[in-house]
Parts: structure tokens; C-alpha cells; sequence
């Protein structure tokens, strides 16, 4: 029966993959499941979204802004909420599965750094991967920009104030960009197409270069009995990996629209639509943006001026901070094998303890990055926990420095001590293949668990 | 809206179901898993009874009332505010606080402050009704002041209100009238339990850090009308479900990470729970038996290799 189909012949050497069994192995999936429910989602949702600034006057069924003058945009976002079938419900399934996505993609990213599945050969896919995340990124902020409520606005005069910024350029940029000054009539149409069309696109031509790569690279594994640099020891894609796959499709689909229907998340109805004198307490950007935004509250009102020029406030904690991070992580394959010296090609993965230096490091800027997450939300922690926002600006300042000093060290200190608990190495295959491999510039002893079962990552903040 | 959510339960509970299905291939597991979610969507900020006095002691200074007043300001207040309401260290003059300052504040239970401290909490009134018209006509007796303002939210409207409410009080008190922070540990409460009387004396007063606004920049029917808007806002319909206490991304951010990520992590756990049987060492060196659950390893070395084991490069 196969026989008849040309297409049984391609196919027959994709069934015959396989995929290791491991749970972090199956994060980035997450973030492909939740990008599909998101592309789902979003397609209907743009039926009914009208992109369009000019003025109306809403006379919909949401009785506090009736009569209210708004743009098109945002009394059509309401009318998806109010009118639409089953309109708000895509509407927060959406939301939800963005927050997701992109969480998704920095639990993966985070399983790709500490194991070391960045190395040779796979330094392209890495590139990537982190391409990905930046478009994904990029593509939530459009998202919530594109409402045209008060609180998309608010985010939106932040982003316009880092654009103009920027040295020498910024001006040019953000009129470019925004089409003159802000807010403009041009900015909706112009987000609304790079939101539904060219970054889409482009994560999914994206997706399906980092898919084709791993297929071509195979996966790596953990180091575990029969693990070697040569083989991939897993599960055949067809049918067992394949049932889990689509399983888990459906079960990421499940838990997106349970939140969607359940969880009432970005009610622009109470926002308002935007007024550029308007501003509301809790206005933060979605998660993903909480450290940009947090890095802006943080800045000290320095002025500072370089060859003549002032540089604006903004440059330093919007445009600089994302720009070492995105530079850094693209950089991260060639800065580590440098120091490493270890330009071997590598299939087995390296569990974190193995590896403290680099587990410190990845564990360091996590926390760097949760703390000006946590200073982005400094009103609402203030509120909720009955603090003076003075305070915890401070204290955010010198966390931002000292937290990751403390948490790298307990890191590092974790990986030895869980080195020690190992022992020496106990599996003959492997200690035969470590040394035919003539590997370990990298520091790593390649030791190994006792037990047959693939070894699990060290957890990264203890 | 309840049918909304009754259908979105149902959607995610038949698409997790299928999803679990699809995993363990087996009858037996179905049903259990997927969505979960809390029902508890209705949740509204409980509101509370309204005690709202109207200004009925308005014009003709009743004596006998001003002088319940006095007396009661000669035993609770005068240690701070002086004699004649004209300030002491501990407070400040209260001579122009006029009926709509001296009712906000000890309506909302701020005076008398029991001790020094940069901000009077909220708490609930020290007097009761009597003993507060009382203390009002008196401090009124003082010096000119506003007047309490005539506050009737059912005459009010929700549309003017919200626009005004959004341009005039959302930057401290929020969009969604829950409170927000302000430096050094002062903050802008949340007016969710505040009577719509008090909403209304509030901008006359200016309390605290709060601005003042008198009746040019908000005419009495406007105030009325954001009075009504905030009395909205105590129990909004909240279509979408919980409300996660309307403090916007932050909320939605851990909501999306800790249950949502957090329930997608536990399920991966759980499809690549180990089967039992097929362990790896197991099938070393025999040969595969394509059942699902079997996982094989080999070298990829020898020519002969079939199964589960892939050669690399
Ligand atoms: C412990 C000292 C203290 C006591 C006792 C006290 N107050 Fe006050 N009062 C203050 C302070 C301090 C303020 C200023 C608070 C603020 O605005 O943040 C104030 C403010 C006021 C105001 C508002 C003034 C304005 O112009 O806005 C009024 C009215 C008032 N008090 C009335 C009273 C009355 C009536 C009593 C007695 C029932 C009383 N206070 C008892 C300390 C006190
Ligand atoms: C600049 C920030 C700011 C603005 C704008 C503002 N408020 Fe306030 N509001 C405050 C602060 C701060 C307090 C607490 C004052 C104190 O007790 O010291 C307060 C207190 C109140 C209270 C008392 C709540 C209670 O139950 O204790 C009400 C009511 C109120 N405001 C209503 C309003 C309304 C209505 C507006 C818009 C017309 C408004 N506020 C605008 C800062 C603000």
C-alpha cells in the first residue's frame, strides 16, 4: 500500500528518526504548539480586527463607553469582545498562548544553554533559535500595541521615547518608524501588518529552518547507557513519538483555551481608549517586556553627555541592556568555545553540574533579569505588599548587582557539591567513549550517573 | 456569560481529552486531564453598605448640633488641629476643611488619626451618624469650606464618568479603582469600598497627596457622574472570567507562567515518564521489537543497525 505512494518514500526515512525521551527535550514544543494555537486564533481574529485610527463613535453593547468617541481599532477590539461569537474567548485563548509562547521559548532556550546543545554543530540553529525568540518578542509587543487602548498606548509612548533616544539616529528612526511624531494615524495599520503578516512569516520560515536543522543534526542526548556522540538513543518517531506529539498539541491547546475561558486577561474595556494625557496605575507590558520596562524604572535620572552630544536616559536602560543581551546570547556559541578551546563536534549533552562555570553564568543573568522583572512591577509589589516604592527601587538597584553574584555562587557551589555526590564515573561505555573522543578540553569530566536513566538537569535556582 | 464559560470548560476538557488520549493510546486515561481551570470568575469585589449623609444640616447652622460638635472636637481633636481648628504640630489648620472635609474624613474612618503617620489608613468611622453630622457642622462653623456635595449615582452617568474617571483619577487610583502606589510609601487607595458619597467628597477635599478639584475642573454633575462610574466599578461584569485582582500584566504574567507553563511542564513530565519495562540497558543488543514503549540503543557503527539507534554525520 505505501509502496503506491512517491510520498511513503520520503517519509519512510523521517518515520524512522528518533527522539530521545526527555522531558526538557519537549519545551520548545510547547512554544510550536502554542505559536500554532496563536496562528489559529489570530486568524480569526483578524476578520473582525479593523486596524483603522480614525475616529468613531462606539455603540456597542459595552454600556460605560457608549457614545464615547474612539479610534476604529479599539472600538473594534471591544466589538470582538462584546459582539463577536466566541470573540473574547479567541481573544484571551490568543493573549494566553502568547504569554505562553514566549515563555516557552525561554524555559527551551534555557534547556539549550545549560545543556550545552549550542556547541558544534549546532551553532547555526542556536542563531536561530534566539532570532526566534527576538521576533516573538517582537511580535507580542505588536500584538498588545495593537488595541489601541490606554494601556497599548502607555506601552507604545515608552517604546516611541527609547526609538528617539537613540544617538544620532533616533529621531529619523521613530518618525520613520511611527510615521512622524507620536502617536500618529500610521502606527496602528504599519503594527498591524508586521504583526499579522511579516513576523509571522518570518517565525514560521524561522521554525521550519530550526526544524530541518534538527532533523539534519538529529537530537542530541543525554548522557545515559549506549549514549554516545555517534547515535541518538530514543523513541522511533512513528508512531510512539508521534502520538505524544500530537497529545501534547492538544494538551497545550487545552490548557490555553481553559485559561482563555476562565481568566479574564487584558480587559481593555476598563482601560479605556487612548488619550496621550491619560496614564493608569499597573500599567506594565506583558511579561516578556517586564525587564525593559523594569530597566527604565531603575535608571537614575542621569544626563549624560558623550563628544557633545546628550545622550537621553532611555538610551541607557532601553536600548542598551537588550542590546548586550541579544549580543551576548547571539555571540554565545564562539565566546564559550573560545574559552573553552573546545571546538569538537558534540551530540551528547552536557548535564548542568558538568559544567558549573557556564550553569553559574546562565543562572546569574536569569536573575539579573527577573530582578529588573520584578523592579518593571515595583507599583504593584508596592501595593500589594505594603511597601514604599522608593524602597524597593533601591533595593532593586543593588539586587540587580548583588543577586546574581549570590545566586551564580550557590550555582556553582550546587554543581560541585552534586559532582561529589557522582562519584567517580561508573559506566564503561562511556569512560571507553570519553576517551576515544579524545574530549575534556571543556572541562568536563563526562561523568555520569549510575543509573541507566537519562540524567536530569540540575535545578537552576536553588 | 456563565454559558461562555460552560462552553469554553467543555472545548478545553474534550480537546484535552483527546490530547491525553492521543498519549496513553488507551481508553482508560481519557477525561482526566486538560483544562483545568477555576470557576471562580464571579468573584466581585465585595462591596459594602453605603452610610452617605447629604448635606440635610446644610445653611441654618443648627446650635444644638454645632455644639455637639464642639464638644466632641474639645475631647478628640484639639490636641492635634488646635483650638479653633488653627493647627498645631500634630495637624494641620482645618479652618477651610469645610463640611466635605471634615465628613470625608471621618467618614472614611481617617480621623481621628490614632497617631502620626505619613498617610491616615482607612478604617471604619469612629462615630456614628449623629455624633459625625455633629463634628461637620461644627468644623464648617470654622471657616469657609465646600460644601458636601450632592451625590446621587442614580442619576448619574456611567459613560461620562468612566472618561472622566480614566482622565482625571485612573493614574493613581487605576483604571479599575483598585489603588495604585505613589513614592515613599503613600499610596492612592482602592475606592472599591468607598461609599459613592465619599467618592464625591474626595476631589473637593484633596486629600493627602491627592489633588484638589474644585468645581471649575469638575462641575458637581461630573462628579456626580464619576461617583456613578466608580460605584460601577465595584462590580464590573468581568466577562472573561476571574479577575486576577486587575492588576493587569503583572497578574497575567505569573497566571501565564506559573499555572499555565507550569501545568504544560508537569504534562511533558508525564508523557516522557519512564514506561516501566523498556529501559534502555534492556534492549542492548537485542533485537528491537518495534512496540512502542521499547526503546533500543546501539552503536551506529555496525552496518547491520536497525531501529532505534541513529548514526550521527
Ligand atoms: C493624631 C493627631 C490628629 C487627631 C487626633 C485628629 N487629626 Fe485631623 N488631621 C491630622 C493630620 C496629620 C491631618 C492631615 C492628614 C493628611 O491630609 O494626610 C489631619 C487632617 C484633617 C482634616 C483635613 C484637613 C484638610 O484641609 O484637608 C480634617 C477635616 C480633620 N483632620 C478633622 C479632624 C477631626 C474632626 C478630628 C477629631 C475627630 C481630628 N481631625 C483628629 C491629625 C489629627
Ligand atoms: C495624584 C494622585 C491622585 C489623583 C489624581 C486622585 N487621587 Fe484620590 N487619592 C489619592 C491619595 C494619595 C489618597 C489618599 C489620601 C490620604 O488619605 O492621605 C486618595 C484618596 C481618595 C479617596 C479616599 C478613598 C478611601 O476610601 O479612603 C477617594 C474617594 C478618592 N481619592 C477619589 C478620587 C477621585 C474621584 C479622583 C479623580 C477625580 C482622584 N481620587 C484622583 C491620590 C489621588
Amino acid at each position: 500500500m505505501d509502496e503506491r505512494f512517491g510520498l511513503a518514500l520520503v517519509g519512510q526515512s523521517a518515520i524512522q528518526k528518533i527522539f530521545p525521551n526527555h522531558w526538557s527535550f519537549l519545551l520548545g514544543e510547547l512554544a510550536l504548539y502554542s505559536f500554532v494555537v496563536l496562528v489559529g486564533t489570530g486568524i480569526y481574529l483578524s476578520l473582525f480586527f479593523n486596524a483603522n485610527t480614525g475616529e468613531t463613535t462606539y455603540a456597542g453593547s459595552y454600556q460605560p463607553l457608549q457614545g464615547v468617541r474612539m479610534s476604529n481599532a479599539y472600538a473594534s477590539a471591544l466589538d470582538i469582545s462584546f459582539e463577536t461569537k466566541a470573540g473574547l474567548l479567541t481573544r484571551q485563548v490568543h493573549h494566553w498562548a502568547a504569554l505562553i509562547f514566549i515563555g516557552a521559548i525561554v524555559v527551551h532556550l534555557a534547556r539549550v544553554f545549560f545543556t550545552g546543545a549550542f556547541r558544534r554543530p549546532r551553532e547555526l540553529n542556536w542563531v536561530v533559535g534566539i532570532t526566534l525568540f527576538l521576533l516573538a518578542i517582537v511580535n507580542g509587543f505588536a500584538g498588545y500595541s495593537l488595541l489601541d487602548d490606554q494601556l497599548s498606548g502607555t506601552g507604545l509612548r515608552i517604546g516611541y521615547s527609547v526609538l528617539i533616544s537613540i544617538p544620532v539616529v533616533g529621531t529619523w528612526l521613530a518618525s520613520l518608524i511611527f510615521g512622524g511624531e507620536f502617536p500618529g494615524t500610521d502606527i496602528i495599520p504599519r503594527l498591524f501588518v508586521a504583526h499579522v503578516l511579516i513576523v509571522p512569516l518570518l517565525i514560521m520560515v524561522l521554525i521550519a529552518i530550526h526544524l530541518a536543522i534538527l532533523v539534519k543534526h538529529k537530537h542530541a542526548h543525554f548522557p545515559g547507557a549506549g549514549a554516545t556522540d555517534n547515535n541518538v538513543v530514543g523513541e522511533r518517531l512513528w508512531p510512539t513519538y508521534t502520538f505524544k506529539a500530537a497529545g501534547l498539541f492538544f494538551l497545550v491547546f487545552a490548557v490555553e483555551v481553559a485559561l482563555g475561558g476562565f481568566a479574564q486577561v487584558n480587559p481593555i474595556w476598563l482601560y479605556g481608549p487612548f488619550a496621550p494625557q491619560n496614564v493608569s496605575s499597573a500599567s506594565q507590558p506583558d511579561w516578556y517586556m517586564g525587564w525593559l520596562e523594569g530597566a527604565l524604572r531603575l535608571m537614575p535620572p542621569w544626563e549624560t553627555r558623550i563628544a557633545g552630544f546628550t545622550i537621553p536616559n532611555p538610551f541607557w536602560a532601553g536600548v542598551v541592556p537588550p542590546g548586550v543581551l541579544f549580543g551576548l546570547l547571539y555571540a554565545w556559541p564562539w565566546i564559550e568555545a573560545r574559552f573553552t578551546k573546545d571546538h569538537a563536534e558534540h551530540h551528547v549533552l552536557d548535564r548542568p553540574r558538568d559544567r558549573p562555570v557556564r550553569t553559574a553564568l546562565g543562572v546569574g543573568v536569569l536573575t539579573m533579569a527577573s530582578v529588573l522583572g520584578f523592579a518593571g512591577s515595583d507599583d504593584v509589589l508596592a501595593v500589594a505588599f505594603n511597601l514604599s516604592i522608593n524602597g524597593l527601587v533601591w533595593t532593586f538597584r543593588v539586587l540587580l548587582f548583588v543577586g546574581p553574584l549570590i545566586t551564580g555562587a550557590i550555582a556553582y557551589k550546587v554543581c560541585l557539591e552534586l559532582q561529589r555526590r557522582d562519584g567517580p564515573l561508573v559506566d564503561p561505555v562511556l569512560v571507553a567513549q570519553a576517551s576515544s573522543n579524545g574530549e575534556g578540553g571543556g572541562g568536563s569530566p563526562g561523568k555520569v550517573p549510575p543509573s541507566p536513566e537519562p540524567a536530569e538537569p540540575v535545578p537552576a535556582d536553588p | 456569560m456563565g454559558e461562555r464559560r460552560k462552553v469554553a470548560l467543555f472545548v478545553a476538557l474534550a480537546i484535552g481529552a483527546t490530547g491525553a488520549l492521543l498519549v496513553v493510546r488507551g481508553p482508560a486515561e481519557a477525561g482526566q486531564s486538560g483544562g483545568q481551570g477555576d470557576p471562580s470568575g464571579t468573584a466581585g469585589p465585595g462591596a459594602t453598605a453605603t452610610q452617605s449623609s447629604t448635606g440635610s444640616n446644610r445653611g441654618a447652622a443648627d446650635g444644638a448640633l454645632v455644639e455637639g460638635g464642639r464638644q466632641l472636637f474639645l475631647t478628640s481633636c484639639v490636641s492635634c488641629h488646635g483650638v479653633d481648628g488653627f493647627g498645631g504640630p500634630d495637624g494641620p489648620n482645618i479652618q477651610t476643611a469645610g463640611e466635605a472635609g471634615a465628613d470625608f474624613m471621618l467618614r472614611t474612618g481617617r480621623m481621628p488619626m490614632a497617631a502620626p503617620s505619613p498617610q491616615p489608613p482607612t478604617k471604619p468611622p469612629a462615630y456614628n451618624d449623629e455624633q459625625i453630622r455633629q463634628l461637620v457642622a461644627y468644623v464648617a462653623t470654622l471657616g469657609n469650606g465646600p460644601a458636601i456635595p450632592e451625590i446621587d449615582t442614580s442619576r448619574g452617568s456611567v459613560q461620562k464618568g468612566s472618561q472622566l474617571y480614566l482622565s482625571n483619577c485612573a493614574a493613581c487610583h487605576n483604571s479599575a479603582a483598585v489603588g495604585g502606589a505613589i513614592s515613599y510609601g503613600r499610596y492612592a487607595p482602592s475606592l472599591q469600598q468607598t461609599a459613592a458619597q465619599q467618592v464625591g467628597e474626595a476631589p473637593r477635599v484633596g486629600p493627602g497627596e491627592m489633588p484638589t478639584f474644585d468645581a471649575r475642573a469638575i462641575s458637581p454633575s461630573e462628579l456626580n457622574d464619576i461617583a456613578t462610574y466608580v460605584e460601577y466599578l465595584r462590580k464590573p461584569p468581568n466577562p472573561g472570567g476571574a479577575n486576577l485582582g486587575y492588576t493587569g500584566p503583572v497578574a497575567e504574567g505569573f497566571v501565564a507562567l506559573l499555572i499555565g507553563l507550569g501545568i504544560l511542564v508537569l504534562v511533558i513530565r508525564w508523557i516522557t515518564r519512564e514506561s516501566g519495562a523498556g529501559s534502555v540497558k534492556e534492549a542492548h543488543g537485542k533485537v528491537p521489537v518495534p512496540a512502542p514503549h521499547v526503546k533500543t540503543a546501539r552503536d551506529a557503527h555496525p552496518a547491520t543497525t536497525v531501529g532505534e539507534a541513529e548514526a550521527n554525520g
